[in-house]
């Protein structure tokens, strides 16, 4: 069915409307972030300058970027080896490692920190009061999103011939995971840490209530002091996560394509 | 965690803190935080599918359709501390909007600071409530086909006819369901609002957060964590909900 001329109009004003609603606070954003200290007029790029002079804030973005790649990192080990020995081994437990990694999706955040702050006294008394201890309570939260990606990308190939036939060439578990099966995963895995990235990016309800100073905690703060070069830090990061999220998108569909042709 | 909600500041067991659960802040706040859920899941759930269904109404290699859904996606995920700036800026004291309006119209937006309270926290979590509709929506209108519409027609049917008897009790189930979502989405949501609000609690994780970090009032941890429980309680309940729609739903969505 071709729309009417009519609807045609009305769809575009539509999408004019919803486009403002959505892009305005984001130009009202780089706007601000532009001005000059004190409202005197002029445009500058001090205030962007300023996330690579600042100590705290430069402290906070190195704090947070290891964090997001020790993430990733003990995500990838823990988990790719945990799916792909339950689907070869045990594939009865499917079922409960599943609900294990979907359950921090329902849970809100917040509850998981009020129940986890006991444990952190603990960790941070053992490991020392650093940043990246979060690493631990990030891998927790980024689970669910990390075994969706993984979890298709692993039901697309046949986990089950490939092992077999590495082990029955004299290949270990080892070798089996890392060099037979993950090499065949790599989209999946790709994508679970490009989300891992983004998430623990803009992750602020543990930070802020664990009182660690990660990057949109340290933004938060600075926002006090200095408005511009807040925003300029939060729109940075706004921007990198939504490369990383499309870039995301364009992966999966270039799987799709793979897909299609083979 | 659920232990710690029945016991008080000795850890002696108590049913104290559920009777704190029952005092007139507690009771404001979680009155607070079922109505901005619900407003902002409402408001998000029907212009999410009007969205939803501007998008879909495009052919399917249409570029403003991708990057529409492309950019639904991120924005979705985006919250927390950078979308409470964004609003600062826009609407806030010194916001863009709100000295544009003063300059060319003469009207004062920012008001007396209802963005930094209820009213503030419905407009700006429907930000990131309005795309996670279009991406838990569009593949219902997608699920649609076309054949259902041409039997409709050749049966006689009106574009109303089809509408009313066809399209909507099949929409129906999973609008509510993504309503649910929605709603929980947005009770679950505590960084955009600690940022904005900093006064007062004017809904449940606020006050969680007052609990737990608090430093006038000590021995309020507890009380924290039944406030948490409180929370899963209403989490867990809208979750059974949206699973039992959810099975309702996919019988025709194949």
């Amino acid at each position: 069915m071709t729309p009417s001329p009519g609807f045609k109009v009305l769809r575009a004003v539509g999408f004019l409307l919803f486009a403002v609603y959505f892009f305005v606070p984001l130009l009202a954003m780089l706007d601000f972030s532009t001005q000059v200290r004190g409202s005197a007029p002029g445009r500058t790029w001090d205030n962007w300058a300023f996330m690579v002079t600042d100590e705290d804030l430069r402290s906070s973005i190195i704090a947070s970027l290891l964090l997001a790649l020790f993430t990733v990192v003990l995500m990838v080990a823990l988990l790719v080896p945990t799916m792909v020995w339950v689907r070869l081994r045990v594939p009865r437990a499917r079922g409960l490692i599943e609900f294990l990694c979907l359950l921090p999706l329902t849970i809100p955040a917040l509850v998981i920190v009020v129940g986890i702050s006991n444990v952190y006294s603990w960790v941070t008394y053992l490991l020392g009061d650093n940043a990246l201890v979060l690493t631990f309570a990030y891998v927790v939260l980024v689970l669910p999103y990390a075994y969706r990606a993984i979890d298709a990308s692993l039901s697309a190939i046949d986990a089950e011939t490939l092992s077999e036939a590495a082990r029955s060439l004299g290949a270990g578990w080892f070798t089996v995971i890392v060099r037979i099966i993950m090499p065949n995963i790599t989209g999946g895995i790709l994508g679970a840490a490009f989300i891992a990235v983004a998430l623990v990016l803009g992750e602020y309800v543990f930070a802020s209530l664990l009182h660690f100073d990660t990057l949109p905690v340290a933004t938060a703060a600075l926002y006090k002091s200095n408005g511009p070069a807040a925003m300029a830090a939060a729109l940075a990061s706004m921007v990198l996560v939504a490369a990383l999220l499309v870039g995301l998108t364009f992966l999966s569909r270039d799987r799709h394509k793979q897909g299609a042709s083979s | 965690m659920v232990v710690g909600a029945f016991q008080d500041a000795e850890g002696r067991p108590t049913l104290g803190n559920l009777d704190a659960l029952r005092s007139e802040a507690a009771l404001s706040a979680l009155r607070g935080s079922l109505v901005l859920s619900a407003s902002t899941a409402l408001i998000g759930a029907v212009l999410g599918a009007v969205l939803a269904y501007l998008i879909v109404s495009l052919p399917s290699q249409n570029l403003l359709r991708r990057s529409a859904l492309a950019v639904s996606g991120v924005l979705a995920q985006f919250g927390g501390v950078v979308l409470a700036f964004a609003w600062i800026a826009t609407i806030g004291p010194v916001g863009v909007v709100t000295q544009a309006m003063s300059d060319w119209l003469g009207a004062d937006v920012y008001g007396d600071g209802w963005l930094f309270g209820l009213p503030g926290l419905v407009v700006v979590y429907s930000y990131f409530q309005v795309p996670l509709m279009v991406i838990v929506f569009t593949p219902a209108f997608d699920g649609l086909r076309p054949q259902w519409r041409e039997a409709a027609v050749n049966l006689g049917a009106s574009t109303w006819d089809y509408w009313r008897n066809v399209a909507l009790p099949l929409l129906t189930p999973p609008f509510l369901g993504a309503l649910l979502l929605l709603f929980a989405n947005a009770f679950a949501a505590y960084a955009t609002a600690a940022v904005l609000v900093s006064q007062g609690q004017p809904i449940v994780p606020l006050m969680i957060r007052q609990a737990i970090t608090s430093e006038v009032l000590l021995g309020q941890a507890n009380l924290g964590f039944a406030l948490a429980l409180e929370m899963i309680v209403v989490v867990s309940v809208v979750m059974v909900g949206y699973n039992l729609l959810l099975r309702r739903a996919s019988r025709w969505m194949r």
